[in-house]
């Protein structure tokens, strides 16, 4: 089964993610004027023109001018506004890496920096417009709260509790249409991984758009096998849930991760790095995009060619399983 | 309100302090330090409407010192003002000190963390957009060191500022036109800054940085031209008041030996019997 055809008979299909950021904006702002989008030319790509028509005085265009961009919603959140700096995620964090990092982050300006498009949403367009550093670059940078959101519920409460938040956070938001999942007794905290589906013989950390494949590849291991999987979308990169990291370790079942990032950096090593100084030694694999440039393709298409896929997850799954047997 | 003559004696003081500090710490940007003296004496004690003891007022104008590495200059000015006891800077660049070197909002007065270069004007354009937003009259300064020109963020905030007809913002330009390699002209030029800036939409005003009537003058009575953001290019001198370091570029960030600073000492205070 391919990522874009959505199985309706399992969950209910939401927008993209995108799309519900600037709703959810515009939502905001016609009750608190003191939100201000920020975007470099990228108000179209950001959902952000209905936005503009009903609040031209609560958005600023600073054209394609990354550090700029940055830059201006510090000073916009210095003098008291809650700004929403919104660029495609991977100009957004690396050609204004320094000013997220002292603007923001070093002079501890609350900007909301929205990284939209992100991972590889641009898919065929290759290589300058994916964005697999980015929670890397941000990871490495202090004061700040990264969140890639996977479905709509967890989209809204993001922008909700980043308008609200009094520190830096990066929000990172794709384009594919996204299903809602796990919908009964939610709450979304940044900072507190949601499982969105419980087990007990392997554990699936995802992150982002890749936790509806990490939860397909479970729910087949389940109807295939009878395998019971944990899956988790830990939707705050920075600062890690440990607390439920640990606890998903503690029964020594295999674990592997999920992103639509680069290996090096991403959520996978974080897990990791915190398990292993922990004392843990589950079995673990991480399954993200390592050290090359991305094949062509959308990304769809790149994530089947990663594993990070209904299928390539599945099988990830049952060979650590035979591993562990 | 203090006389011409006490701010002239003002700025010998400020030099004379900013030596002082960093002899102790064997540390700092001199020569930078020297130039924008004049100007931030101006700015602190003519200028600027801000209360140490109430630095985080809304209605206070901003000042953010793009050129974060002559931090000494401005640390000797805030205490100067009051914001802090002078005695702290004896911790300048010391373990664990806040007083490091370069502009910290742990320091009581500083608005923004800078030092990387090319970071104040984009932040000065945010502040001024917002108090257009909120019909604020408070002005935004912002303090560029000629060495930092270059850097393309800068040329980002110049179109931004002058797009958003922010004429409660002034760009004061350091122009002493040395930086850590040498004369700006060999590094990168900056000769035809004025009319670099006026294509840009600014409105251009040329003084001796050194005249402190001529900068309070320009400061005092903006904006230039309504709708336009203020640029003020003040001439100045790098190491200015010291024979020895004026125009002398190892003296960027030099520090001074015990003789040196004597006779740096010396020659402030012969100035100093001077001023009428």
């Amino acid at each position: 089964m391919e990522l874009d055809k959505i199985e309706d008979k399992y969950l209910k299909m939401g927008e993209a993610n995108q799309i519900v950021f600037s709703e959810t904006l515009q939502a905001l702002a016609e009750t608190d004027k003191d939100i201000i989008a920020v975007t470099s030319d990228s108000r179209g790509s950001g959902k952000l023109v209905p936005f503009a028509q009903k609040y031209p005085k609560q958005i600023v265009e600073v054209g394609i001018a990354e550090q700029n961009l940055v830059g201006v919603a510090a000073g916009l959140a210095s003098a008291g506004k809650k700004s929403f700096a919104v660029s495609p995620a991977c100009f957004l964090s690396a050609r204004a890496l320094e000013q997220i990092k002292n603007d923001v982050c070093y002079s501890d300006n609350p900007v909301t920096l929205v990284g939209i498009s992100a991972g590889v949403s641009y898919g065929a367009l290759g290589t300058t417009h994916h964005s697999l550093h980015d929670f890397a670059a941000l990871r490495a940078i202090n004061n700040i709260t990264i969140v890639a959101p996977a479905d709509n519920f967890e989209t809204e409460q993001a922008v909700k509790l980043a308008a609200k938040h009094d520190k830096p956070v990066y929000l990172r938001f794709g384009k594919k249409a996204m299903p809602f999942l796990s919908e009964e007794n939610q709450t979304f905290q940044f900072g507190k991984g949601r499982v969105v589906k419980e087990g007990k013989d392997i554990t699936l950390i995802a992150t982002g758009e890749t936790v509806y494949p990490a939860w397909l590849a479970a729910k087949r291991l389940e109807e295939d096998h009878n395998i019971k999987a944990t899956v988790v979308s830990m939707h705050t990169v920075k600062p890690l849930d440990v607390k439920l990291l640990e606890n998903l370790a503690s029964n020594n079942s295999p674990i592997v991760t999920v992103e639509e990032h680069m290996i090096n950096g991403g959520l996978g090593e974080a897990c990791a790095s915190h398990l292993f100084q922990k004392g843990f030694t589950n079995p673990f694999k991480i399954i993200g995009i390592p050290d090359e440039y991305t094949i062509t393709g959308s990304q769809v298409e790149i994530f089947n060619h990663y594993g990070i896929s209904e299928v390539g997850l599945y099988e990830t799954c049952k060979t650590l399983l035979n591993l562990k047997i | 309100m203090m006389t011409n003559k006490e701010m002239k004696l003002k700025s010998v003081y400020l030099r004379k302090n900013l030596l002082k500090y960093i002899y102790h710490a064997k540390a700092g940007h001199t020569g930078g330090s020297l130039s924008c003296v004049d100007t931030l004496n101006v700015l602190y004690n003519r200028v600027l409407n801000v209360d140490p003891n109430n630095f985080k007022n809304p209605n206070r104008d901003r000042y953010v010192q793009s050129k974060g590495h002559c931090v000494e200059a401005l640390f000797v000015t805030l205490a100067d003002r009051g914001f802090f006891p002078e005695s702290d800077l004896e911790t300048l660049c010391r373990y664990q000190s806040h007083y490091i070197g370069h502009p910290t909002k742990k320091v009581n007065g500083v608005e923004q963390n800078t030092g990387a270069l090319g970071h104040g004007l984009p932040i000065c354009v945010g502040e001024a957009i917002a108090a257009k937003l909120d019909n604020k009259s408070h002005r935004i300064f912002t303090l560029l060191g000629d060495g930092e020109l270059p850097e393309g963020s800068n040329w980002e905030a110049f179109l931004s500022a002058s797009h958003y007809k922010l004429d409660n913002l002034y760009a004061i330009l350091d122009y002493n036109k040395q930086q850590i390699t040498g004369d700006n002209k060999d590094v990168m030029n900056t000769d035809s800054v004025r009319e670099k800036l006026e294509t840009f939409g600014w409105a251009v005003k040329e003084v001796d940085g050194h005249n402190l009537e001529d900068l309070e003058n320009a400061l005092n009575n903006g904006p230039f031209e309504a709708g336009k953001p203020n640029f003020i290019i003040a001439h100045t001198i790098k190491g200015k008041g010291v024979s020895y370091m004026e125009r002398n570029i190892k003296w960027h960030h030099g520090v001074p030996s015990p003789e040196q600073y004597e006779l740096a000492l010396s020659e402030l205070n012969q100035a100093e019997a001077l001023i009428e």
